[in-house]
C-alpha cells in the first residue's frame, strides 16, 4: 500500500517541478516551488528521514517562498522568455 | 514601492498566529536533542514569524526594532556563544566541543552534561539563524537600503 502512495507523491512532484519551469507568471512559479518543497518533505518523512523532512518544511516551504516573493516584488511579474 | 496596507483580517490573524509560531520555535530549539529539530530549524521558524510580522504590519514600525546594527549584534552573539562553549571545553582539558569537560563545573551524570552542552550550542545557532533570515528579507525587499532609512 505504501508504494502506491509513493508513486502518487512522485507523480505530483514531477508535475509541480515541470509546471514551475514552464509557467509564465513568476508568482505562480514561486508558489509551485513551495508546493514542490512540501511534497519533497512528505517524501522524506515517508522514507524515515524525519530531521531532513523538518528542515525541508522549515526552509524550503517556509522561508525560501517568502524570499522568492520578496525578490519578485523588485522585478516584473511576467517572464519575457 | 512599499506602501502601508492595512487589512483587519490579516492583522488580526497574525496577532493570534505569531505568538503560537514563536512558542513552537522555542519548543523546537529546546527539544532538539531529544526529537527531530534543533537550532537551525527552530531559528528558521522564529525568523519566519518575524517575516510574517514584517509582511502584515508597517515596515517602518518593525525597522525601529530590527535595525541593521541590532541584527549584526545578534548574528555575532550566536557565533560568540558557539565559540565560547567550544573554547571553554579546551580550557577545561578536553577537545573542542567535547561537552563532557563540563563535568568538572557541574558534577552530574555525563549524558546530562552532554545534553546541556548541546542545548547551549543550539540556542546560539538559533539566534544566529533567526537574525540572518530577518536581515536577508529586510535587505531583499528594500533594495538593500534599509540601513540608511530610505524605504
Amino acid at each position: 500500500m505504501i508504494w502506491i502512495m509513493e508513486i502518487l507523491i512522485l507523480t505530483i512532484l514531477l508535475i509541480c517541478a515541470l509546471a514551475a519551469i514552464h509557467v509564465k507568471d513568476l508568482l505562480s512559479s514561486a508558489i509551485l516551488l513551495g508546493a514542490y518543497s512540501f511534497l519533497m518533505c512528505i517524501l522524506w518523512a515517508e522514507m524515515g528521514a524525519v530531521d531532513v523532512a523538518f528542515t525541508e518544511a522549515a526552509v524550503g516551504a517556509g522561508i525560501s517562498t517568502a524570499f522568492f516573493i520578496g525578490a519578485i516584488y523588485q522585478t516584473t511579474r511576467r517572464t519575457k522568455d | 514601492m512599499i506602501r502601508l496596507y492595512n487589512d483587519l483580517i490579516i492583522q488580526t490573524v497574525c496577532r493570534i498566529m505569531i505568538p503560537l509560531i514563536q512558542l513552537f520555535a522555542f519548543y523546537v530549539i529546546a527539544h532538539g536533542h531529544y526529537s527531530p529539530g534543533g537550532g537551525f530549524q527552530g531559528g528558521c521558524i522564529l525568523g519566519a514569524s518575524f517575516i510574517l510580522m514584517l509582511i502584515a504590519y508597517d515596515i517602518n514600525w518593525i525597522k525601529r526594532r530590527f535595525s541593521e546594527n541590532k541584527n549584526v549584534i545578534l548574528i555575532a552573539l550566536g557565533v560568540f556563544i558557539y565559540a565560547l562553549v567550544g573554547l571553554l571545553c579546551i580550557f577545561l582539558g578536553k577537545e573542542y566541543l567535547n561537552y563532557s569537560a563540563f563535568q568538572k563545573l557541574i558534577p552530574i551524570d555525563i549524558a546530562r552534561v552532554r545534553a546541556l552542552g548541546t542545548l547551549i550550542i543550539e540556542i546560539g545557532v538559533g539566534i544566529t539563524v533567526m537574525a540572518v533570515m530577518v536581515s536577508i528579507f529586510l535587505n531583499l525587499i528594500t533594495f538593500g537600503k534599509h540601513e540608511k532609512g530610505e524605504v
